[in-house]
């Protein structure tokens, strides 16, 4: 192949010129150029190395169907692998370098794989993997080697220092793809005045119009028809932006590559924008792919589609070759095939049909191309560029005849049909219909809300097309009326893409999938070994499977399983679409929602005090809870012994802000509470609170947590921090579903309600101190509330212990958090007060034996924690006829129960529970829910559910950390390993 | 991603809500005792193809519970109405 630029001509812009490199060589090339343009024009024949064999191979494509040309792009931290050289825009300071080669593109040792061909047919790895040579193991030993002269380019290992956003849009309708359909569709729509959004993946409008020769017809239109589209103010028109996938509800996802086309981003620019674009309807003008033919040699870099050859020579002036071998089974090649004679190179066309329409005959007489009519292309030469096209007579039949002839040329031009590029569309619908006048997958030009225009639908002409798009936009204005060589591809093909010998074999090795290397013998192969399904297919010889999705492959594999089978195209199928259409980088999905932005952090408004005054704070859910608060040279197990301690002895507070809140109101609350909660509500006294427990609908435990009856008709519901989204969810659920007798409304007020616990012996007397209250046994005994006013601030006061101490919960309005969290700190002075975190909370509550989130873990009922007594038999609650299934009942469960370690050691949660002499194997007959180091009984201590726990009792067990490798032994007590009588809290 | 109308908020995105559960089965009366009945109203659920019933919680909007009626081939949605008025 002796590519070159044209002295004239192209739609670049030759007053400047661009640094471009590939391989460390500069390239020439002009803004409008894309790197395979300037590949071409640089001579540059080779740009990869295939995937299975290693095998030299060029440019084929001039768009995103381009399976060959993978390059990598740019470096250092904005190295990107894969990347298209047919969609890469040329822009100065371009660094490209070829992947998949080593140690060079001219010399690569992986080519050795070729004489090793046999071993990668179809299903090389699923016969490895489950193969004769030690199945798994003979794999893993391959796939070291296999990855590492295989694979595709080498990911980035740097952060990528560009950032991507997101966009949510809405419009009347999206139309995917500007070339003549969509650009006619979109001003009919928008001179209607709808919303539209016109998206194309190029960086300019035009889609094939772009391929024509400048000065065409065509130009004038275009001109004209992106003015007034750039002067509707409902038209946005989104260039160098790939609609990647449709879904449900005409919901698309779009791609903008907005700084993909500079050396690096402008300054507050993102490098790609991912839009959400919700449409009433859609147009879908996405055109259709050029298919290549399956012929011995099809790979050798100068074998390309004759439309692209057509767009380097018009778009790029660049004349791909000197002489030109023409392979086609219709029409379309004619016009590339004059234009590249009258731009100066010896033209033979291949026409496999017997005779082409009379009018194509004479221009391409005319333009003195050397025309054989019923001859195809049978193989190619050349190693590693085209050296000569051996061409051979086809019957109508269809069937080659005689012997081969020579022809000497630099360039193979194929072009076997069309196949409309309906991804989108069947990604949205399913299944295609075949067309066998057009030898295609076409979709209907209506389902729905979705119209399908131009080459999408086989339109026969430019004319058409521009007609089709202008009844889908909504007709109004002017139509379109302008006549082309555009689009004309559909007619009088003789639907033949495979040259092979009359025993089915190519005299060498023909590929019908270049990107994975699979050739038309893989196939044959495959239904040899009785594969039948298009999808197995795909699977197993991998065709289809690589990052261009098969764009040109896909049919050429079907057709073949067709011919193989016997059976006609359709009845074959094809395989499914899937999003995306073309690659979508993970940094457009995400976006910003990385790091801390992942998702929205909840802070309570006793935040900031907590980290300015050294609080180690800890993810719990969405929200930032303190931790612990170290002193100068404490670790988190000094810190929270010294915090739990320091409760019992003298005084501390905790944030529970992040408890759940609802306000339960209506008169018919009481009733909606003795529903949800297993104990009895209705009895509960203004003024007081209860602790209570919920169970699910299948009878295991759900969620617990104290209400407390503010007035007549309005409850006030404390929930685990966990479950709050999940118990007003359920609550929502029943009251305007199956309750929807009861008067009841629920909110929640988690927001609204700051929450500070203050736990110790000297509790009472500060809060007497600071409220001014009567605060004493009898005036506010356990489970009772008191409204009180700190600072000025009305507050309410719960007394309620979960520390096992003499304890309160204060509820703050929100916004006051910090400064009553501020004023017990000040007044807490003299009785010794310390803030505590939620790792000292933990052993406060596990030394009580108050289970939490580690218990109530879905897994485990009330008889399993101990709280069986809790359920009134005098009512029914949510799950209690369910609570009963025989297998819950079943004495083996494990039980709530606690243990004593013994020795120093702590355990750690998960470790599973054997009896002292039982072989450590299986699932064990409990396991160890919650740990931590009790200061009040000086040991290791642990929460578990052990099978019959409660009748063992005085038993010692073996604890087995399989995790860390450790056993111990533990000493089954109660859970309630201190002060089980609650002369404290009560006190 | 589907796009359900809502009765209060009107047409919303999927991902304002989240799915309950099949709502032409109606949850069995607070006083019912057999166990049978419970256990065929949490585990036995039919999985149908094509129109269906079904509960969705506009938990990012207006906390309503709705039925939403959805082809579960086509994902189409007909229309919904708030659970409220039309629970079974
Ligand atoms: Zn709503």
């Amino acid at each position: 192949m002796t590519a070159r630029r044209l002295k004239t001509g192209g739609r670049i812009d030759r007053s400047r010129e661009l640094s471009v490199k590939f391989d460390g060589k500069s390239l020439p090339a002009y803004p409008g150029d894309t790197l395979a343009s300037a590949l071409l024009a640089g001579g540059q024949q080779i740009v990869g190395r295939s995937f299975k064999y290693h095998r030299p191979r060029g440019v084929v494509a001039a768009g995103v169907e381009e399976p060959n040309a993978l390059v990598h792009l740019r470096s250092g931290d904005r190295h990107e692998p894969n990347v298209q050289a047919t969609i890469v825009e040329a822009f100065d300071g371009l660094i490209s370098t070829p992947q998949n080669a080593w140690p060079s593109l001219q010399f690569d040792v992986g080519a050795v794989n070729g004489l090793l061909s046999r071993f990668f047919g179809a299903g090389f790895y699923y016969k490895t993997f489950i193969g004769p040579f030690g199945g798994t193991k003979f794999w893993m030993f391959c796939e070291h080697f296999i990855r590492k002269a295989a694979g595709m380019g080498q990911a980035p290992t740097l952060p990528d220092p560009d950032h991507y956003e997101k966009i949510n849009a809405f419009c009347d309708l999206v139309i995917v793809g500007a070339g003549p359909a969509g650009i006619s569709a979109a001003l009919a729509a928008g001179r209607k005045g709808d919303s539209v959004f016109l998206v194309e993946q190029d960086r300019d409008l035009g889609g094939s119009l772009l391929s024509e020769p400048v000065g065409a017809p065509s130009d004038a239109w275009l001109a004209q028809a992106r003015a007034e589209l750039s002067d509707l103010p409902n038209v946005q028109i989104l260039t160098r932006t790939t609609a990647f996938g449709a879904y449900d509800c005409e919901v698309f996802g779009l791609v903008e590559r907005v700084q993909d086309h500079v050396l690096a981003p402008e300054e507050g620019k993102p490098r790609q924008r991912y839009w959400v674009v919700r449409a009433k309807r859609a147009i879908l003008a996405t055109g259709a792919i050029e298919r290549p033919m399956v012929f011995a040699g099809n790979d050798v870099p100068g074998v390309m589609l004759t439309s692209a050859v057509r767009s380097y020579l018009n778009r790029y002036a660049v004349l791909a070759g000197e002489r030109i071998v023409v392979a086609t089974n219709n029409d379309s090649a004619y016009t590339a095939a004059i234009e590249l004679a009258k731009a100066g190179a010896k033209v033979t066309i291949c026409d496999l049909r017997q005779a082409a329409p009379p009018p194509f005959v004479e221009s391409a007489r005319k333009a003195g191309i050397d025309l054989r009519s019923g001859h195809a292309v049978l193989k190619v030469s050349g190693g590693k560029s085209v050296k000569a096209a051996h061409v051979v007579r086809i019957s109508p039949g269809g069937k080659i005849e005689g012997n081969a002839t020579r022809i000497a040329c630099d360039l193979v031009t194929v072009s076997g049909g069309w196949a409309p590029a309906l991804h989108l569309w069947s990604q949205r619908f399913g299944k295609p219909q075949y067309n066998e006048e057009l030898d295609a997958f076409l979709p209907p030009a209506e389902k729905g809300t979705f119209s399908c225009v131009g080459s999408l639908v086989g339109s026969p002409s430019l004319r058409d097309t521009l007609s089709q798009g202008h009844k889908a936009g909504g007709t109004i204005g002017k139509e379109p009326a302008l006549f082309g060589h555009a689009d004309h591809w559909g007619r009088n093909l003789a639907p033949l893409t495979v040259i092979a010998k009359a025993n089915g074999r190519t005299p060498g090795k023909a590929f019908v999938d270049f990107q994975h290397d699979v050739k038309l013998a893989d196939i044959d192969q495959a239904h040899l070994e009785g594969y039948v399904s298009v999808e197995h297919l795909k699977r197993y010889t991998t065709s289809g499977m690589a990052a261009d999705q098969g764009k040109t492959s896909n049919l050429n594999a079907l057709a073949r399983m067709a011919e193989l089978r016997g059976l006609a195209i359709p009845s074959v199928g094809t395989t499914t679409f899937r999003p995306p259409y073309t690659p979508v980088t993970i940094g457009a999905v995400v976006g910003h929602d990385h790091g801390l932005n992942f998702r929205p952090t909840r802070l309570t408004t006793i935040h900031g005090w907590h980290k300015h005054n050294g609080s180690v704070m800890i993810e719990t859910g969405a929200w930032l809870r303190p931790w612990y608060y170290p002193a100068r040279g404490e670790d988190i197990n000094d810190a929270y012994i010294r915090e739990a301690a320091h409760v019992r002895e003298h005084v501390g507070i905790v944030d529970v802000s992040t408890l759940g809140k609802i306000a339960v109101q209506g008169p018919d609350a009481a009733e909606f509470l003795n529903r949800i909660y297993v104990n009895g509500f209705k009895t509960l006294p203004i003024g007081k609170l209860r602790y209570g427990i919920m169970l699910r609908e299948d009878g295991f435990v759900f969620d617990d947590g104290a209400t407390t009856r503010l007035s007549e008709h309005d409850y006030f519901m404390t929930t685990t921090t966990a479950n709050a989204a999940n118990v007003l969810a359920r609550a929502e659920y029943l009251i305007q579903t199956a309750w929807r007798d009861l008067k009841v409304h629920v909110t929640s007020v988690t927001d609204q309600w700051s929450a500070i616990a203050i736990a110790g012996p000297k509790s009472r007397a500060l809060l007497t101190a600071l409220t001014g209250a009567e605060l004493s046994n009898d005036a506010l005994p356990n489970n009772h509330f008191a409204d009180v006013t700190i600072a000025g601030v009305g507050c309410r006061l719960h007394r309620m212990s979960f520390s096992g101490e003499l304890a309160y919960e204060l509820y703050v309005p929100a916004k006051r958090g910090r400064q009553i969290w501020e004023e017990l700190i000040a007044a807490g002075a003299p009785y010794n007060l310390k803030p505590y975190g939620l790792e000292a909370m933990g052993a406060l509550r596990i030394e009580k034996g108050h289970i939490t989130g580690s218990e109530i873990e879905g897994r485990t009922t009330l008889k399993d924690l101990g709280l069986e007594g809790f359920a009134s038999s005098k009512k029914p609650f949510v799950g209690s006829v369910l609570r009963k299934r025989p297998v819950l009942e079943d004495p083996a469960r494990p039980s709530l129960v606690g243990l004593e370690i013994v020795g120093n050691t702590s355990t750690r949660a998960g470790s599973l529970l054997y009896a002292l002499n039982a072989p450590t194997k299986g699932h064990g007959e409990g396991w160890v829910s919650s740990v931590t180091y009790s200061p009040a009984l000086k040991m290791n201590i642990a929460l578990a559910l052990l099978s019959r726990g409660p009748e063992r009792f005085g038993e010692t067990i073996q604890v087995v950390d399989f995790v860390g490798n450790q056993t111990l032994q533990g000493k089954v007590v109660s859970h309630h390993f201190f002060d089980p009588e609650g002369h404290r809290q009560n006190g | 991603m589907l796009r359900i109308p809502c009765p209060v908020c009107g047409l919303r995105d999927e991902t304002e809500f989240s799915y309950g559960e099949d709502a032409s089965v109606r949850r069995p009366d607070m006083n019912e005792a057999d166990q049978k009945v419970w256990h065929d109203y949490v585990f036995i659920r039919d999985n149908p193809r094509g129109p269906h019933k079904e509960y969705w919680h506009h938990v990012s909007g207006c906390r309503q519970w709705i039925v939403v009626d959805r082809d579960t081939l086509t994902h189409e949605i007909f229309g919904s109405a708030l659970a409220c008025e039309v629970a079974a």
